[in-house]
């Protein structure tokens, strides 16, 4: 089910990747892999994986995945958020931000596999700078990756181990992830390039 | 925002969001065995102070730490100020030795303003840590954090500050950080000790003590400079406390809901009694805990970027 008939009565400039059922469908799909990976469901809960998500749009997909898995494996996994605003390494180009919220289950994260996860992967920093905080907040068993859209262009050596969809991008084109819970509406668009970005 | 140098002239916005990163710094920090940070990796934070102080500097030293600048304390008795430097010749020399902020206490009102002046060509931000009896601010932000805390908002709360106001740097930041964060301010003092021109100020004025309690959500003890006061400004200690100390007689006047603050050092006895001072009212320490958040905010705010130098 889409939000609208894909292609249809989108403001110029930009294109809808995936709609709301597409979106929907993806979350499904990626908490099938996540189920697979980390055997969840065979193993006692608290060797479940930890779903971190990246504010703003990661915390509600965290907690979209960790619902789904939930319902098909019959235990959900504990879920959060990480904010890596006081991590990242482009702090002095840009106006200080306002911090968020980090909330980690009450068991903590040693010894836990933890998922990461956040909307778009683009250049890989955002990413770095939570393997970063991560590093402050315990000893994790391993960590994992797992994003909505993979849009290219890293400027690190990371990949994710879950991604929703591989999309194709220009460096100046934009990626918008809304969500129901932060935007109103659940959709993917492509936007045509503005200038840089980045 | 580039320099901390008065509550005066502080809007809401920036006041509010100082608050809010200081709450988010200590829930982020709660129960963290390493206190670290690296937001402010590379930064030199230096403070200069010409007049003693242990939980200004200290807080000032652990929130640099915590973010991870490199801090380096100079204080006024074991530096080049002894040999006769002025405070012009010092700042410029911590400027041209890598100091991205200075942070300045200084008997002089006016000093920390001065400062900024003569730092802008190097970029140098300044943090006013009290300046003679002009203004302190991060001891007013840090008091809000600690009120916000308590009562939730300080939205049409209604705040007794009770003592030595003319003297008072803390004081006088707090009248106008509460005014703009909405709350409504009663002093309550000797008429000797209000500032000339409190008239203009956005307070309401009383001498009445007990009179004042039972309607205040808060109230902020302050300390009698004595150091600062060259001539009789009340009788006695003795009549002073009587009059305008916060004794448990008095406490038992205030609302359940109602906080107990203090700038510190406290002249307990006088100024406040023990009972009061360590009661679950008081929030003397939660002062001091907040102070290290507040700090952390204001350098982050002032440092994290520098397209914020504008």
């Amino acid at each position: 089910m889409s939000s609208r008939p894909r292609g249809a009565a989108e403001p110029a400039g930009q294109r809808e990747l995936l709609s709301a059922g597409d979106v929907a469908r993806t979350i499904a799909r990626m908490a099938h892999q996540v189920i697979e990976k980390t055997a969840l469901g065979a193993g006692p809960p608290e060797q479940h994986p930890v779903l971190l998500g990246i504010p703003t749009r990661g915390t509600p997909l965290a907690a979209r995945l960790a619902a789904r898995i939930g319902e098909f494996a019959g235990t959900e996994p504990p879920h959060g958020a990480l904010d890596i605003t006081l991590y990242r390494d482009d702090l002095r180009r840009r106006p200080p931000r306002a911090l968020e919220e980090t909330q980690l289950p009450p068991d903590g994260i040693d010894d836990r596999v933890v998922i990461l996860v956040d909307d778009v992967l683009f250049s890989g920093r955002t990413v770095r700078a939570a393997l970063d905080a991560l590093r402050d907040h315990g000893r994790p068993r391993a960590v994992q990756l797992a994003v909505l859209v993979d849009r290219g262009h890293r400027e690190l050596p990371i990949r994710a181990d879950y991604v929703g969809k591989n999309v194709p991008t220009a460096r100046a084109e934009g990626v918008s992830v809304l969500l129901s819970e932060t935007d109103g509406l659940d959709s993917v668009l492509l936007r045509a390039p503005e200038g840089d970005t980045r | 925002m580039k320099h901390l140098l008065a509550t005066d002239g502080l809007d809401a916005e920036t006041a509010t969001a100082v608050l809010d990163t200081a709450d988010e710094l200590k829930h982020t920090l709660l129960g963290r065995e390493v206190k670290k940070l690296p937001t402010l990796r590379g930064r030199t934070v230096i403070t200069l102070f010409y007049e003693n102080s242990t939980r200004t500097r200290v807080s000032f030293e652990i929130a640099g730490k915590w973010m991870s600048a490199d801090v380096v304390n100079v204080s006024a008795s074991s530096s080049s100020v002894n040999k006769g430097e002025s405070l012009r010749d010092t700042a410029l020399t911590l400027a041209a030795a890598g100091a991205d902020c200075v942070i300045v206490r200084h008997p002089a009102s006016g000093a920390a303003h001065r400062l900024s002046g003569w730092l802008a060509e190097a970029g140098t931000s300044v943090v006013n840590a009290g300046d003679g009896t002009h203004e302190h601010p991060t001891q007013a932000l840090l008091d809000a954090a600690t009120l916000r805390e308590r009562l939730g908002s300080l939205k049409d709360r209604r705040i007794a500050i009770v003592g030595d106001v003319v003297h008072s740097r803390v004081a006088r930041s707090n009248i106008h950080l509460l005014h703009t964060l909405g709350a409504e301010v009663v002093l309550v003092a000797p008429p000797t000790l209000l500032p000339v021109g409190v008239e203009k100020l956005p307070v309401t004025v009383s001498h009445d003590l007990d009179a004042e309690l039972p309607a205040v959500d808060a109230v902020m003890m302050l300390r009698v400079q004595a150091e600062r006061m060259y001539g009789g400004f009340f009788p006695s200690a003795r009549e002073y406390s009587i009059s305008y100390g916060l004794s448990e007689r008095r406490q038992a006047l205030l609302p359940d809901h109602a906080v107990v603050l203090h700038p510190g050092p406290m002249l307990r006895g006088m100024e406040i009694a023990h009972a009061v001072a360590d009661s679950p009212a008081s929030a003397v320490t939660e002062q001091v805990r907040n102070g290290v958040h507040v700090r952390m905010a204001v350098l982050y705010h002032l440092l994290a970027s520098e397209g914020a130098a504008a």
